[in-house]
């Protein structure tokens, strides 16, 4: 490349900082994953194993983590579904109204979450009369994933073009074949990233939530909002957000493999 | 190729229904005539109570203030819900809140089968609806209760209960011994402009705590003529007001989630500040070095009472949890826990020694000395015809403006 | 018989879909729109009607009178103002840190770094992502207390932690946001081609001319990308000042108190036009440099 070594130097310098700023408050996530004071005294004089241990047994962790899982999974295929259809809607035909169309579909995640969430919530129990429950939680977050799937797949389409799909059709292929045969393997590496994206996106959502659950259901940012001040219970929700950590580096990296360098990371 | 969508027509149209839906979706429970008048000149609801007690219906949800309803999650030997819920079969699941204004938003949501309502939330649900009239005949235990926590203004209209006492207690000023020396005897500590503290107070958030601050001026500026510390009107408002914007800049945090109150004195964050005495008791248990005291100037408190949902699906089962709330073993247990007086005077029994002498169980005059909350409206509370005196909506646009 | 008769309808609907773009195009965009268009702009709309209502204050139950009375209260008292300036500034400032942390470690991601590094250099920009927004921020509080991390480290150069308040509400904000800047920009500068590098040195322009000249005009798009998500996330966020923000409020904590506490939506239906306001001026500016097609 053109950049001359001081520069690579200052910035191999500079990254090397940002790694640790990401990384130091994490750590000490870890760190109070096992520190014997139940509030987190700093620096932590005793270490211990008491709290995964507790944590294996959490029966509320292990709840609020399939019931987030559940949400997650409900709302990543409702996106897909959606954000494919949008996708190709915009990319392949020109309407009037096109560019409002992809502004909408950007509102979502650009207006604050608690404007969506109050929104929703007041749509859903005022005017639709729905109480409030699981399902209310799915549609508010397939709701704001729309937008991660979107991306990725128009980023595909548009490095796709249309010549694949014409010469199918030339060919004789159906409209339908040609989106079984041609489009859909083309798109599958966005899909599998726009989707994992969004996976993350809902698992983590807490203000948007907190307006569209209902009491019964903890989804698990909700079930740690609910547990993180108390006592016994704090050093608990540590240990999750560790093992959380560790166990979303492999969806990550395998993510990364399939999408190519540039379209995984356009989304969220 | 361009394509004029009718589509957008389509949706337009769509959206402008849906804002008329909208309009007349959003709900509005209109005053349904026909019904008692309460204290402040309210009219209650005329909504209908139960009669007779049937099966349990297997679940209870309760909304609560942080720690009436422990079951042994917070510290295992604390624990009157497991006992309840083997005994009736009724299993409970519970929802802190953190300040009445959250309870009463909370009881709209119709999600919840009882609960327990400070002052300054139990007339706003009754007026509302959300809660409906007690049948006590249905409650045994209800019986034991003290004579002067029953029918009184704040949980029953003409003369119909709408709950059952809970308990009573004062606002406490917690302090760190290790740091605030000498030990605080009034409320200026808190208050006065030239704190040694500054910078590491901690007070209650929410408007009712404006009353706190009134409290203080009854004492130091008695020429506001303050007789009642929920009766403001808008010149003795403005000096609370005035008060705790000086407060404000030496305040550290403001707290409503308990535990946040309890991490923050661990830590020494905040050192001195109103609280609660589980709160106390909580940070103690933690290693803080912590004391609790009630000031010369006296204490704005709570007096709760348990509130049946109107809408609620699981009343039998509420009405099993009342009863056991106030049954002596629960109700020794959540004031001993808590840190307040039972309703029950049996409960002074079964509760460990002084406890009762502490809390002043029983004793009317001192219970009449703490301003419980209530909430403040139009029609003065001190009974003063010539004034209209603030009322809780002002609270609350005050209060934001203190916090600035 | 039946198979073959499926697979004329089948044929059928095709052709008819081959031939009437129109009919595919309705199809395709029906779905969402009906869920984004109808669903969710009709919730917002409602939500705005009801600014324009009031609240009795004795009962929380809002009372269908259309008035202006909280516009009104928020353009006359002083203090929304001050908090939707604090807000803003707030939200101006994380999106600048971010912006500064975020272009090295982006700029080295892209240009310097070798594939592999490359690869891992981004699973470790996307693994914070997974560890919980609550956790992160209170982990922040902790290091940020009396005795904490920062204060311990900051007694090294002399400093003291900033405690709680709104210093510690930018930092932590800025590091949430963080992996949601470093992405866009990545992306961006990944998309610069080497050759107009290349180009730029072999007209004899040194690194920082190049940067300045080059390739910060053309990541800009990817930059306004990035930073629409701090932007809005830091402007509605209520949160994290709860936990790190010692006595402040944000616009944020209004609405969130508004509707919660007070049970007052309509008032704060009405302090929430005011992000709103924001972030659709910032959108359409933001659409003007061709972010949105970054985003």
């Amino acid at each position: 490349m053109s950049i001359s070594p001081v520069f690579r130097m200052v910035l191999r310098v500079l990254t090397g900082l940002a790694l640790l700023i990401i990384y130091v408050p994490l750590a000490v996530v870890v760190l109070n994953s096992f520190n014997a004071s139940r509030t987190f005294a700093w620096p932590p004089e005793d270490l211990t194993l008491e709290w995964w241990r507790r944590a294996a047994d959490s029966q509320g962790a292990r709840d609020a983590i399939l019931v987030s899982v559940e949400v997650a999974a409900i709302a990543t295929v409702i996106s897909l579904v959606l954000g494919t259809m949008a996708a190709l809607a915009l990319q392949r035909y020109r309407f009037f109204g096109r560019d409002a169309v992809s502004l909408l579909i950007i509102l979502p995640i650009a207006l604050p979450g608690i404007v969506t969430g109050i929104a929703l919530n007041n749509a859903f129990r005022t005017i639709f009369g729905w109480d409030l429950g699981f399902l209310t939680i799915v549609v508010a977050h397939a709701t704001f994933c729309i937008v991660t799937v979107f991306n990725n797949v128009i980023a595909r389409l548009r490095r796709m073009g249309e010549s694949l799909e014409e010469a199918s059709a030339d060919l004789g292929a159906s409209t339908f074949t040609t989106f079984r045969l041609i489009t859909f393997p083309v798109m599958r590496s966005a899909l599998i990233a726009g989707g994992l994206l969004a996976f993350a996106l809902s698992f983590d959502e807490i203000i948007v939530t907190t307006f569209t659950a209902g009491a019964q259901q903890q989804t698990l940012p909700i079930w740690i909002f609910n547990n993180l001040f108390r006592p016994n219970q704090g050093p608990v929700v540590n240990v999750v957000a560790v093992v959380l950590i560790l166990a979303s580096v492999l969806p990550i990296w395998v993510s990364q493999k399939l999408a190519g360098r540039t379209d995984g990371l356009a989304g969220r | 190729m361009s394509h004029r969508s009718p589509r957008l027509t389509k949706i337009a149209a769509a959206c402008a229904a849906l804002t008329l839906v909208a309009a007349c979706g959003t709900s509005d429970d209109g005053d349904d005539g026909g019904g008692s008048t309460g204290a402040g000149g309210f009219t209650a609801p005329d909504l209908p109570m139960m009669e007779e007690l049937g099966e349990g219906e297997g679940e209870v949800n309760i909304l609560a203030w942080p720690g009436y309803a422990e079951d042994g999650s917070t510290d295992p030997n604390v624990d009157w819900v497991t006992p309840f819920e083997e005994e009736t079969g009724c299993e409970v699941s519970v929802k802190y809140f953190g300040t009445s204004d959250e309870a009463v938003n909370l009881m709209k949501s119709g999600e919840y089968d009882v609960v327990s309502a400070s002052g300054d939330a139990s007339l706003r649900l009754i007026a509302a609806g959300d809660v409906e009239p007690v049948n006590t005949d249905l409650i045994p235990n209800y019986a034991d209760v003290y004579d002067f926590l029953k029918e009184r203004d704040w949980n029953s209209v003409d003369g119909q209960m709408y709950g059952v006492p809970h308990g009573y207690g004062a606002n406490l000023l917690m302090y760190r011994t290790d740091v605030v020396d000498p030990a605080p005897t009034s409320w200026g500590a808190v208050f006065d402009e030239d704190s040694p503290y500054a910078g590491k107070i901690t007070a209650y958030d929410s408007p009712i705590y404006i009353a706190d601050a009134a409290l203080y001026l009854m004492k130091t500026q008695p020429d506001l003529g303050i007789e009642h510390p929920y009766a403001l009107d808008e010149e003795q408002l403005a000096a609370a007001v005035d008060l705790l914007k000086t407060q404000r800049e030496m305040i550290s945090e403001y707290w409503s989630d308990y535990l946040k109150e309890v991490q923050a004195f661990n830590t020494g964050d905040s050192v001195i500040g109103t609280t609660w005495q589980v709160i106390a008791n909580v940070a103690q248990a933690e290693g803080a070095p912590v004391e609790a005291i009630l000031p010369e100037e006296g204490a704005t408190g709570w007096s709760d009472t348990w509130m049946v949902a109107a809408d609620s699906e699981n009343k039998n089962c509420a009405y099993l949890w009342m009863n056991h709330i106030v049954s002596p073993e629960a109700n020794a247990a959540v004031a001993e826990w808590f840190g307040e007086s039972p309703a029950n005077p049996k409960a002074c029994d079964l509760a460990s020694k002084g406890h009762c002498e502490t809390f002043h169980a029983g004793e009317e005059d001192y219970a009449e000395q703490i301003w419980y909350w209530t909430t403040p409206v139009e029609q003065c509370l001190d009974g003063r015809e010539d004034v209209t005196c603030t009322d809780y909506g002002d609270w609350t646009q005050a209060w934001t403006e203190i916090k600035g | 018989m039946t198979e073959l008769a499926s697979g004329g309808t089948r044929h059928r609907l095709s052709a008819v879909l081959h031939r009437r773009p129109g009919l595919r195009l309705g199809l395709l965009i029906s779905p969402p729109m009906l869920w984004l268009g109808a669903a969710y702009l009709g919730a917002l709309g409602a939500l705005f009607v009801t600014a324009l209502w009031a609240q009795d204050s004795f009962t929380g139950e809002t009372v269908r009178e259309w008035n202006l009375d909280n516009f009104r209260l928020m353009w006359e008292s002083e203090v929304y103002r001050r908090i939707a300036l604090r807000t803003l500034g707030i939200a101006a400032l994380v999106t600048l840190v971010d912006i500064v942390i975020a272009f090295p470690i982006a700029l080295y991601m892209a240009k310097v770094a070798s594939p592999r590094l490359q690869r891992f250099l981004v699973i470790a920009v996307l693994t914070p992502l997974w560890a919980s927004y609550l956790v992160k921020a209170y982990a922040w509080r902790i290091m940020l207390s009396e005795d904490g991390l920062v204060a311990d480290v900051g007694g090294f150069l002399g400093l003291d932690t900033p405690g709680y308040g709104l210093a510690a509400t930018v930092i932590t904000l800025s590091y949430l946001w963080l992996p949601y800047m470093i992405l866009p920009i990545y992306a961006g500068l990944e998309r610069l081609p080497g050759s107009m590098l290349e180009a730029s040195t072999d007209l004899g322009a040194r690194t920082t001319h190049t940067l300045r000249r080059v390739v910060l005009p053309t990541v800009f798009p990817a930059v306004v990308a990035g930073s629409i998500f701090t932007f809005s996330l830091s402007l509605g966020d209520y949160i994290t000042v709860e936990i790190v923000g010692g006595a402040n409020q944000m616009l944020g904590n209004v609405v969130y108190d508004n509707v919660g506490a007070a049970n007052n939506l309509p008032f704060a239906a009405a302090v929430a036009t005011i992000p709103v306001v924001i972030m659709l001026v910032y959108l359409a500016a933001a659409r003007r440099t061709g972010a949105l097609d970054d985003v």
